[in-house]
């Protein structure tokens, strides 16, 4: 009897049903008319991503003369699992309902979260998608969580209303999103609203949150905020964030 | 028809007779209100297009101009008519003399209104006719290519940019597709003004524009005729701009539009003032025109439990009913909203479903009921989601839905791909041919689950529209009675634009559209 190969974790690939084999699936669709020339060109697409002995299980005429591909195929290439490394979040992000009881059972009050699209930008739509009920690609905004309560103040906020407003709700934390970042507009508007926070002496007692798909964690911090959420980030991420620093930071 | 649910006929005619007394009662708000948005409704109709030099559309200048110089309360149909009487001009003329600063409509010479009316007649007839030119090119290419089966195949194009989703819907109905509906960019619905010409940028969805709806619709109709099968097209008459979205849909022939008298209240915090105004005109406009209206219920169990909630929907259906009825809409034209979002972990969760998609079927029996895919409880689990997606489609056909959205796999993931719509409608297609007459084949258990679950529902509902009745529909929901959302009657966007009438005021269109063609 043989025995069972052992995984060698330097050099890792897929498994099918043996060890590696390599098998992998995939399905795509290529903008050529169906027919034998389509699977041909499906199979040389697929050597080329390292496949071999490609196989195109399934295809079908999508009608405008693209056609789509099931395939399968015998991956060449291998990952040494020893070295990888993940540079981890430093928030462990919760579900609106964890993030829930995490308030109730570590902040023990509603807390306050205003956001704002501030300065020239009138592109509501990544507040909207953290902060509004509705929320985005399923992923209910803040408004619908319980223990949040939010403020979404829309577009084209100056950033001295915005300073005003958190004032006013004795906020917790103030979402700050930029989408128009052309000729890096945002940044000195995204400075101006740190020094105002600075000024009223309330930037320690808040958590401060800029977001936008072109803004990065690293380019926030270095303007003096919290954190800087980018594209494919929900309103679970941020809030996590929001309520981790909070009790962190005993606000 | 014999219920299979043996619902008790008695709460169904008492439910309907709460809602239609919440309709009434708002009705008297809405009779005495006009909005900004009504009033530019009245302009496209008569005809003004166009923006000015800094890309403001003339509509929103010209009715600007009225409301800043507080002549809102007489409404722009009097204006219009009373400068065509001084001028000699036209709608369109007079509306580029007024973006130009050469023409102030609140300082030329008062006819009476009367005068006013008479002048501007034959322009409302001409545009009257120009929509009903479109209804009758609908129904004759109804009657020449004909139309799938219902359920209709629904499905989303999305891209942003006008011409792209022309390719996308093109593929798309090849494939199959009945209707196809572009999604709007996010936040348009709050934009107070609708954008113009052909545009190619937008997040999540396409702008909503005249000139985009012209492009979708000649190439749908081109494709439907190489299929043999008219293609409907769907847009969103919501937002602010309710009633002008329904004026450029009913001009470009669309077909199917989402109306709903209280989703832009719960869901986009749109003042509900404003938006029961403007909801009235853009169904009166939606019926005349033979257009479909879709209702959103199936929102509210994105934010609330299906199970728990599920008599807020059917409330809601009831007076989306009634409003609609009040508007002159056909029930044939009603697409009554509801959606299949019970968590997949609940035990018997597909019988639950399955009572309330027949229940709807049995108390709305003609309306194309609308009924929307799982949302909520997609992952990124394709293969699981692709599942999901068949039971969905197993009760639709079930209960003789009229609309089915088709859920895509990849729903929780990205705007559909093209592969994507394909897999959707075989999925669809496969399961509405091999399970065609199921829905008149089984019956269920007396006092069994699904009757009881659905008896239950209905009473539910009953009981909550004679709350509204008795409480208001505003107070309601100020309280948080719908999607557990609060919305305060003077909060929210938009009630700057809710104007009291004057005893002159005037809009001609109601009148021909709600006694128009029946």
């Amino acid at each position: 009897m043989t025995e069972v190969a052992k995984v060698d974790l330097t050099k890792v690939k897929p498994y099918g049903d043996t060890l590696n084999d390599g098998m992998m699936q995939l399905s795509f669709t290529l903008p050529v008319p169906f027919g034998e020339e389509a699977n041909e060109a499906a199979k040389t697409l697929a050597r080329k991503m390292g496949l071999e002995e490609p196989a195109v299980v399934c295809s079908k005429d999508l009608g405008i003369g693209y056609t789509y591909f099931i395939m399968y195929g015998k991956c060449q290439h291998t990952v040494d699992f020893t070295t990888i490394k993940v540079t981890k979040i430093e928030v462990e992000v919760m579900d609106k309902y964890e993030v829930e009881k995490y308030i109730k059972e570590n902040i023990k009050r509603d807390i306050v979260i205003v956001g704002a699209c501030t300065g020239t930008d009138a592109h509501t739509v990544g507040i909207d998608a953290i902060m509004n009920m509705k929320g985005f690609h399923g992923h209910y905004g803040l408004e619908r969580y319980k223990g949040i309560e939010a403020f979404n103040m829309g577009s084209q906020v100056p950033n001295e209303v915005l300073v005003a407003k958190a004032i006013e709700l004795n906020a917790d934390a103030i979402l700050v999103s930029q989408v128009v970042t052309q000729k890096d507009v945002h940044i000195p508007n995204l400075t101006q609203l740190v020094e105002l926070l600075e000024a009223e002496g309330i930037r320690d007692k808040v958590v401060l949150v800029c977001g936008g798909p072109r803004l990065s964690h690293e380019l926030a911090q270095e303007l003096g905020y919290d954190a800087g959420f980018g594209a494919g980030s929900y309103a679970e991420d941020v809030a996590s964030f929001v309520v981790t620093e909070m009790v962190k930071r005993k606000l | 028809m014999k219920s299979k649910l043996n619902l008790n006929p008695d709460l169904i005619v008492s439910a309907r007779k709460a809602a239609g007394n919440i309709a009434e009662s708002m009705q008297n708000f809405i009779d005495r209100h006009t909005t900004v948005s009504t009033e530019r409704t009245i302009l496209r109709l008569l005809g003004v297009d166009g923006v000015d030099d800094i890309d403001r559309p003339l509509p929103n200048v010209v009715v600007d101009s009225i409301n800043d110089g507080g002549g809102l309360s007489r409404g722009i149909a009097y204006w219009i008519g009373n400068a065509m009487i001084q001028t000699g001009l036209k709608p369109q003329e007079i509306a580029e003399k007024i973006a130009a600063g050469e023409l102030d409509l609140m300082k030329l010479p008062a006819a009476g209104k009367v005068e006013a009316e008479a002048k501007i007649l034959p322009l409302v007839i001409e545009a009257v006719e120009k929509i009903r030119a479109q209804r009758q090119k609908r129904e004759s290419y109804l009657k020449t290519l004909g139309e799938g089966k219902k359920p209709y195949l629904y499905l989303i194009v999305a891209t942003g940019n006008i011409y792209e989703d022309v390719v996308q819907a093109e593929a798309a109905a090849r494939q199959g597709a009945d209707v196809i509906a572009v999604i709007r960019t996010t936040g348009q619905s709050l934009l107070d003004y609708v954008p113009y010409g052909p545009t190619t940028e937008g997040f999540g969805g396409t702008y909503a524009t005249q000139e985009n709806f012209r492009i979708m619709r000649k190439k749908l109709d081109e494709v439907g005729e190489e299929v043999g099968r008219y293609i409907r097209l769907c847009n969103y008459s919501s937002g602010l701009c309710m009633p002008e979205i329904a004026a450029m849909g009913a001009i470009e022939r669309l077909d199917v539009m989402l109306n709903d008298a209280l989703y832009g209240i719960l869901f986009r915090d749109i003042n509900m003032q404003r938006t029961l105004v403007d909801q009235y005109f853009s169904r009166v406009i939606i019926g005349f025109s033979g257009i479909i209206m879709n209702t959103g219920e199936d929102n509210y169990l994105t934010t609330s439990d299906a199970i728990e909630e599920a008599h807020t929907v059917l409330a809601s259906q009831f007076m989306n009913e009634q409003f609609a009825l009040k508007a002159g809409i056909p029930e044939e034209q009603m697409g009554l909203g509801h959606a299949f979002e019970m968590n997949p972990e609940i035990e018997n969760g597909f019988l639950l479903e399955l009572a309330q998609a027949i229940m709807a079927r049995e108390i709305f029996p003609k309306a194309p009921l609308k009924y929307m895919p799982p949302t909520k409880f997609m992952t990124g689990n394709i293969f699981k989601g692709h599942i999901q997606d068949a039971l969905f489609n197993f009760i639709s056909v079930w209960s003789n839905q009229g609309i089915q959205l088709l859920g895509m796999l990849t729903e929780a993931i990205h705007t559909p791909h093209l592969q994507d719509r394909m897999l959707a409608i075989e999925n669809a297609k496969y399961i509405f041919n091999n399970a065609r007459a199921i829905g008149d084949e089984v019956e269920f258990k007396e006092n069994g689950m699904i009757q009881l679950r659905a008896q239950e529902v209905l009473a539910s509902a009953e009981k909550m529209l004679w709350e509204i009745e008795k409480e208001g529909l505003f107070s309601t929901i100020e309280k948080g009675k719908f999607a557990s959302v609060k919305r305060p009657k003077d909060g929210g966007k938009g009630l700057s634009g809710v104007a009291l009438k004057d005893e002159q005021y005037f809009n001609p269109f109601i009148a021909l559209m709600l006694g128009g063609e029946k």
